[in-house]
């Protein structure tokens, strides 16, 4: 975004015959987007960024409020940290691809030509309305003991007593629950992302495709997903950052029995009642948050002066 | 060009507002804090948490000489509440009431007053003395809360599961492997594990192994923690656990799943079954915990009530925490909430059927000649989370998991001294009296 900016305020200097007045106009503008970024600078770094240093600093204190890596300590001794540190890793590498090529072709249906697409999209659209523990509880009473899926089941005779999906002792079956609740409620976002993308692709780079003879997939791999990294980078980016967060929905369908690093740091914030523990887990996920976003940047990078590049 | 000058109208207004915008908030809300004043004083409680309950703690609440508004927050919310409060000298809080395991963490950041005057006044209340200690976590003259209310844990069985009680087992008298042997011919006879324990998130499963479970078969919960005893002890929960409702993993509340008849005999605080006896009176009882080897270990739950330093108005607070403690209000909490007086009061022969129910199996629990009373624990400061964090991991590894118990209880009783020592916290009740910090044998 910012890098939009910075590029469209040297065009703008280049106004032949610069006069006194309009040079200083020229300062002006040159000034503007910085004070247009103002409001949202100040607000994220009061809102948010010095909770972050607070809460960073936190792992590294005592009770007491002396520092220490105890916090970091008695974290990684937990018998539940390396489960919930995989758990998490397991959720993140499965819902994000998942969702993502769901997305993508929700996002693809969209810019066809396709009749009621618009009806399509006001249904897709609907669990980003929900809140994500609204969307757990949702799925419970469809996955949970006595509810909507075990009563089909028996009633069609598929099960004598229908299934328990949410045991603790069925794992397998708890991830696959998880992730078809979190790809159900966050696939609309990415989508949303994507479509914006593609509304941005000029129609002629498809047209010249096909006038070279390639085919749907060829397209979507040489023409469409390249000119759209720059909207897989913001939407991965995005989706990856809540994905190390999970928690309302694996609390909601789980409870205990998928630890999670973010329902981790909930139990020592709240049942423990430590709040640097608490903060050593939320640092963790902090970690990977930005490790992962670096990955992204990196990997996906947009050569300077590749045409598409700015979204 | 004029285009451009409103853009930079605009930001000067954003800014503008987003000064003024919290200063303007702050403002209203301390003018109508002051008005807050002079109308209620603002009491928190971590209890009653189902509306229903809390509508009743309200109405006792509006006969209080001192106009109270209660106001529910879980533990952690109140932690950071309260913890935001005191650290900008600004607290709203006048009263807090919770649980004996609530306050530690205020304790140790030294955020509540020192209430011995106010509990020397109150001296016709005639508070049992063993209560009166543990308000002083330790400390040798301070209390930090005046006792508001008692709960234990029983057991709260659904008739239909009487017919398959083993034979010369008696339900007042049951031992934990009678229990297990019910548990066994109740899932032979429905097809379906029809005992259920609260393990799910917010479930008590830990004061359980604590005050229960640990208690019956080591007489200790602390200094024969990784014992020949406990290990065998732990062997019975693996036994018991094969008889369980296994959604029990995620049981919070007893009552719910009782009602539904998912489960027919379950442990729980009266105050998580009281509404399976109290809408279905003649269809459930409620009995003492079982027995074990060396008796039948039982916990005592209570609640306290305190006040935060720099309260607004201590005076009123003062009045509230009075009112609360009277035999009105008590013998009121008992009746609508099922909690039981913390005070000497004596206790009405007139109850509803429901609240009988639970009063004659609290009695029968605490007369018993075999039982083994635990207190809460003393002086763990704002240990008491990790302390409890450490009997649910416990039984996580072994019961869950399947860990091997020996190795378990050798790690687990290991972070258990670390806590022990940390703290300097003396042995309690069952434990024998111990000099300095308690030890795990």
């Amino acid at each position: 975004m910012s890098r939009q900016v910075a590029v469209s305020a040297p065009g703008e200097v280049r106004i032949p015959r610069a006069s006194p007045s309009l040079a200083r106009k020229a300062r002006q503008q040159a000034v503007a987007p910085y004070l247009l970024l103002a409001p949202t600078v100040c607000f994220l770094a009061f809102f948010v960024l010095w909770p972050m240093v607070r809460a960073l600093l936190l792992a590294f204190q005592s009770t007491a409020g002396t520092y220490t890596s105890a916090s970091f300590h008695t974290m990684y001794h937990d018998y539940q940290f390396m489960p919930s540190l995989k758990n998490t890793l397991i959720l993140m590498g499965t819902i994000i691809p998942i969702e993502f090529a769901f997305s993508l072709a929700m996002a693809l249906i969209l810019q066809t030509g396709l009749r009621g697409r618009q009806f399509f999209l006001y249904c897709w659209t609907i669990p980003l309305a929900i809140s994500d523990l609204a969307s757990g509880i949702v799925w419970l009473s469809i996955f949970t003991q006595n509810g909507f899926l075990n009563s089909a089941l028996v009633d069609l005779k598929l099960s004598q007593n229908g299934y328990a999906f949410l045991s603790y002792q069925h794992k397998l079956s708890l991830f696959f629950v998880v992730i078809v609740a979190e790809v159900w409620r966050s696939s609309s976002l990415i989508m949303l992302i994507l479509s914006g993308g593609l509304q941005g692709i000029p129609k002629e780079y498809g047209e010249a495709a096909d006038v070279f003879g390639a085919s749907f997939f060829q397209r979507i791999w040489h023409v469409t997903l390249p000119t759209l990294k720059p909207s897989i980078r913001v939407a991965l980016i995005l989706r990856t950052i809540v994905a190390v967060q999970v928690f309302a929905v694996v609390i909601a369908l789980t409870g205990q029995s998928l630890p999670v690093l973010g329902s981790q740091a909930y139990y020592w914030y709240v049942t423990y009642q430590n709040a640097n523990v608490a903060a050593a887990f939320a640092a963790v996920i902090l970690g990977i948050s930005i490790l992962s976003s670096a990955m992204y940047l990196t990997v996906l990078r947009t050569p300077a002066g590749v045409a598409g590049g700015g979204r | 060009m004029v285009h451009r000058r409103w853009l930079s109208w605009w930001a000067v207004t954003a800014l503008t507002m987003l000064i003024l915008g919290p200063w303007a908030t702050v403002a209203s809300s301390q003018s109508s804090q002051a008005h807050a004043h002079a109308s209620a004083l603002t009491l928190v409680t971590t209890q009653f948490q189902p509306i229903t309950e809390f509508a009743d703690f309200q109405s006792i609440l509006a006969s209080s000489p001192a106009p109270t508004k209660a106001v529910y927050l879980d533990a952690g919310t109140l932690t950071t509440q309260l913890t935001a409060q005191e650290q900008t000298h600004n607290v709203k809080i006048s009263v807090i009431a919770g649980l004996h395991g609530d306050f530690p963490p205020f304790v140790a950041q030294g955020f509540l007053q020192d209430l011995t005057p106010l509990l020397k006044s109150l001296k016709s209340r005639a508070f049992p003395a063993s209560i009166v200690k543990l308000s002083q976590y330790g400390s040798k003259t301070k209390h930090y809360y005046i006792p508001w209310m008692q709960a234990t844990y029983v057991m709260a069985i659904n008739k239909k599961a009487l017919k398959y009680l083993p034979k010369g087992a008696s339900i007042n008298s049951l031992t934990y492997d009678q229990l297990i042997a019910w548990g066994k011919a109740m899932m032979k006879g429905t097809g379906s594990p029809k005992i259920g324990l609260p393990a799910g998130p917010t479930g008590l499963l830990a004061r359980f192994v604590q005050g229960y479970l640990l208690p019956s078969y080591t007489h200790a919960n602390v200094t024969q923690f990784k014992s020949a005893a406990a290990a065998k002890m732990w062997q019975k929960v693996k036994d018991l656990w094969a008889v369980t409702n296994p959604q029990s993993a995620s049981y919070n509340f007893m009552q719910d799943p009782l009602q539904s008849g998912e489960v027919w005999v379950a442990w729980d605080h009266v105050a998580r079954l009281i509404n399976a006896a109290t809408a279905q009176p003649n269809n459930f009882i409620l009995v003492p915990a079982p027995i074990g080897p060396k008796g039948r270990g039982y916990l005592i739950v209570l609640g306290g009530m305190a006040i935060p330093k720099g309260a607004p108005d201590v005076k009123a607070a003062e009045k509230a925490i009075t009112f609360l403690t009277t035999p009105y209000a008590q013998i009121n909490t008992l009746d609508k909430l099922a909690f039981f007086p913390a005070t000497g009061v004596k206790i009405p022969k007139v109850l509803p059927a429901g609240i009988r129910l639970e009063a004659n199996a609290v009695s029968a629990q605490a007369q018993s000649k075999v039982s083994v009373p635990s207190l809460l624990p003393i002086g763990l400061g704002g240990q008491g989370g990790a302390y409890s964090k450490i009997y649910t991991d416990t039984f996580n590894r072994i019961v869950l998991n399947g860990d091997n118990i020996q190795s378990v209880l050798n790690d687990e009783g290991s972070q258990l001294q670390g806590i022990l020592t940390q703290t300097g916290a003396a042995c309690w009740l069952p434990d024998p009296p111990s000099h300095g910090p308690c030890h795990v044998k």
